[in-house]
């Protein structure tokens, strides 16, 4: 099986670093894995974006350019993707900043206010893995267990207090119920 | 027989190609004799510049490099770095050091690069045939300057001393010349230090050596001495720019 | 074995280095290859290496060819600008029979180009680059593993025939993650003699030099520099083949390319078209040999390039013009999709008979 993952939004949202977590986790799981960023100005305030592919075969191109699985973080990013994904692909989008419904009928989409969540939470920073949880519930593009393993190669030694509040950004998004 | 003048060990028995009167030659020496007073010959590293001295791999004892023109300083940074234990010095002329090379120049001086510059100013690009060079004083006629350097158009002379203790990086910057026999002896005694620094771990050293060159200024040998001392050591004074060889460690 | 771990391209070149045993390192900041800069100006301090931000990549180029007298492996990157300003110092460095290892993660040009991925210094990295009679060893990475493992192979090659090598990535190589799995490798002794090092007293002065006044001397230096590179495409060409086994069309493609071009052939295959690929590892030597033989059975070929299609020329030679060679291509930091690369097989594949 194989999932190509794209995450979008704003440079800052988090969106290469939830990428790669998936990535950290798929490769945990034996899988094999390519993250490609977008890479230039648009690091620095503007659209940033991020492909995963995550296969059991090996992986050819690593440019995700019709996914099965797009996460949108904000509307130009959603307007932009959403006609890109393969039917029957799943949408998450976080309908904190996205404002609209989606436009395909041929592909599911989730709507998770994960921006609002991580602010009541007290996790403002982690709408991205929020949003990361919901996905990784309703894919089977990785397993929900065993979160700390990968959590503790993409979280710096140094800043150990952020590995629990991240884990509990996905528990929230995973628990979350639409 | 009682041996009264040596070829000091650390030039090799080749003959210079330099031209008649030409100052390389005895700056060649007063380089070997610093390497031989210094015992260092065995691991001296030399780099060769583009210009004139291009062949000072065929003359100097020590290990040698050639270089790319200007880049000398690059390629001495690059085996200091390699080699710290190591002295390594370049030899090196105004078109090759301050003007194509001025980058290479500036910023192994600003980095004080522990290494040893020798800097032959004489005015003129030698090699080509008499071209102006970054050096040429104002007024000069060359081939490429043939009503007279003309500063509205062609700039002013870099003074390549004064520039580069602008900086706060370097150890050792002087100018001497090699048209007397006192200057000679003024530029010996600079050369050894500027390689005694370097074996102290003082830093960046270079020595300007106001040159002549009789073949492109179309003078005797005897009269291109004169010229300098009449037009370039004004526009060139000679001294000591900078000197934090006394200082200690650096501040 | 070593851990398997997830590593930017640009990162994993500049571990293996280290593993190989790099300990000089000499850059200038440049889009997209920074992160490899950025990895030696925190590696190298701990391990007694140096790194150097040069004034300019010219000097970064110089300051190689400085550490590469003395006998060391020393590495420098940069992205396509850069290595165009590095030409001169690679010219003296293959001049002067040196040792070195040169990063190119391209991006698209020419002039300032722009930042994003290509691959139009083909032309550049095989054929020359700089002035004069000379070859580098180009070596082109398809995965993150393979930054690595090139990187190390680069020296060793570098070492073993006194000619620099080219490591030829991209912007998405440089940038892209994969697993990765690094272990310290001991290079093969080489012959260092001629290695600028100081007399100590006991040996005639060796010099570095490319400076040959007397043209027979260069001559003759040219000729004895072409017989190592004759020994270099004897024994070091490198390619992969991707069911070419019973193939009829044969894609060719390198780097990103080759990725992209990979799930193509195998969505050509799903529709019946019995195509296959080649993979050129070393671009230069390129390997001839294989594509000559695959003229033998293969109808048509189809050069996929990140560029105007310069990598097309060196197909055309291999086979002797003998079929026909298409291209299919985007330039200018566009990268091919699969889709595109289907379509110019199917085409392929029908008006080729």
């Amino acid at each position: 099986m194989t999932n190509q993952i794209l995450i979008a939004g704003f440079g800052g949202q988090g969106v290469l670093f939830a990428g790669k977590y998936l990535a950290y986790k798929g490769l945990m799981e034996n899988k094999q894995i390519s993250w490609l960023p977008s890479y230039g100005p648009e690091m620095r305030g503007g659209t940033a974006n991020c492909s995963v592919i995550i296969s059991d075969d090996s992986i050819g191109s690593p440019i995700v350019s019709s996914p099965d699985i797009l996460i949108a973080m904000n509307l130009p990013s959603y307007d932009k993707y959403e006609g890109a994904v393969v039917p029957g692909g799943k949408v998450f989008v976080d309908s904190t900043l996205i404002g609209r419904k989606a436009v395909r009928e041929d592909i599911s989409t989730f709507y998770i206010p994960a921006t609002q969540m991580a602010a009541d939470a007290g996790i403002p920073t982690l709408a991205n893995m929020i949003i990361l949880g919901k996905m990784m519930k309703e894919t089977q593009a990785v397993s929900f267990e065993d979160l700390q393993s990968a959590m503790k190669k993409v979280v710096s030694a140094k800043r150990a207090e952020l590995l629990d509040i991240n884990i509990k950004a996905l528990e929230t998004g995973y628990n979350f119920a639409d | 027989m009682a041996v009264v003048f040596e070829k000091p060990k650390s030039l090799t028995d080749a003959p210079l190609h330099y031209c008649p009167g030409c100052t390389h030659g005895i700056v060649h020496r007063l380089v070997a004799e610093a390497i031989d007073d210094l015992g260092i010959e065995g691991k001296t590293i030399g780099v060769a510049p583009v210009g004139c001295a291009v062949m000072a791999y065929d003359y100097f004892a020590c290990d040698m490099v050639e270089a790319a023109h200007g880049r000398a300083p690059a390629v001495a940074t690059g085996l200091k770095r390699s080699l710290p234990e190591n002295i390594i010095f370049t030899y090196q002329g105004d078109g090759d050091l301050a003007s194509i090379g001025m980058a290479e120049t500036v910023h192994a001086a600003t980095r004080n690069e522990n290494i040893t510059i020798i800097f032959i100013n004489n005015a003129i690009y030698g090699m080509t045939g008499g071209q102006m060079a970054p050096t040429s004083l104002p007024g000069q006629v060359t081939q490429t300057s043939p009503y007279g350097r003309d500063v509205a158009t062609a700039g002013f002379p870099i003074k390549v001393c004064e520039l580069l203790s602008a900086l706060d990086g370097p150890a050792y910057i002087e100018r001497v010349a090699v048209n007397n026999v006192k200057h000679v002896n003024q530029a010996r005694k600079a050369i050894k230090k500027a390689f005694q620094n370097q074996i102290d771990g003082k830093g960046f050293s270079l020595i300007e050596v106001v040159s002549s060159c009789p073949t492109n200024w179309g003078m005797t040998p005897a009269k291109a001495l004169q010229w300098v001392e009449e037009k370039m050591i004004p526009y060139y004074p000679l001294g000591v720019y900078r000197d934090k060889s006394t200082q200690k460690k650096e501040d | 074995m070593a851990e398997k771990v997830l590593m930017k391209g640009n990162e994993a070149i500049a571990e293996a280095a280290i593993q190989a045993g790099c300990r000089h390192y000499f850059g200038y900041p440049i889009t997209p290859q920074t992160e490899l800069a950025a990895y030696m100006a925190k590696r190298m301090p701990k391990i007694g290496g140096v790194f150097l931000q040069a004034e300019s990549e010219i000097a970064a180029i110089n300051m190689v060819y400085g550490v590469a007298g003395t006998g060391k492996r020393v590495m420098t990157s940069s992205s396509s600008p850069g290595i165009s300003l590095k030409q001169e110092g690679i010219s003296y460095i293959a001049g002067a029979d040196l040792p070195a290892l040169i990063i190119n993660v391209q991006r698209g040009g020419p002039g300032l180009g722009g930042i994003q991925p290509s691959q139009s210094d083909y032309f550049q990295a095989t054929k020359g680059g700089g002035h004069g009679d000379y070859h580098l060893i180009v070596l082109a990475p398809a995965s993150v593993q393979e930054m690595a493992d090139l990187t190390v192979k680069g020296f060793d090659l570098s070492e073993k025939y006194r000619v620099p090598a080219m490591l030829l990535a991209d912007g998405t190589m440089g940038q892209m993650m994969e697993p990765v799995e690094l272990s310290e490798v001991t290079p093969e002794p080489h012959d260092k003699s001629w290695a600028v090092t100081g007399t100590m007293g006991k040996r005639k002065h060796n010099i570095i030099n490319s400076l040959y006044l007397n043209p027979e001397k260069l001559e003759q230096k040219n000729y004895e520099r072409y017989e190592r590179y004759a020994q270099i495409e004897k024994n070091e060409c490198m390619w992969e083949e991707f069911l070419m086994e019973d193939a009829q069309f044969c894609v060719v493609a390198f780097g990103i390319a080759a990725r992209v071009s990979k799930n193509a052939v195998i969505a050509a295959r799903k529709e019946g078209i019995k195509v296959g690929m080649i993979r050129p590892i070393t671009l230069w030597p390129f390997p001839e040999k294989v594509l000559a033989k695959a003229a033998e059975t293969c109808k048509a070929f189809l050069s996929v390039e990140l560029s105007m299609g310069q990598m097309i020329e060196d197909v055309k030679l291999s086979i002797d013009c003998k079929r026909p060679v298409r291209l299919c291509n985007r330039t200018g930091g566009m990268i091919p999709s699969p889709d595109q690369v289907l379509d110019s097989i199917r085409q392929m594949a029908k008006e080729v008979e």
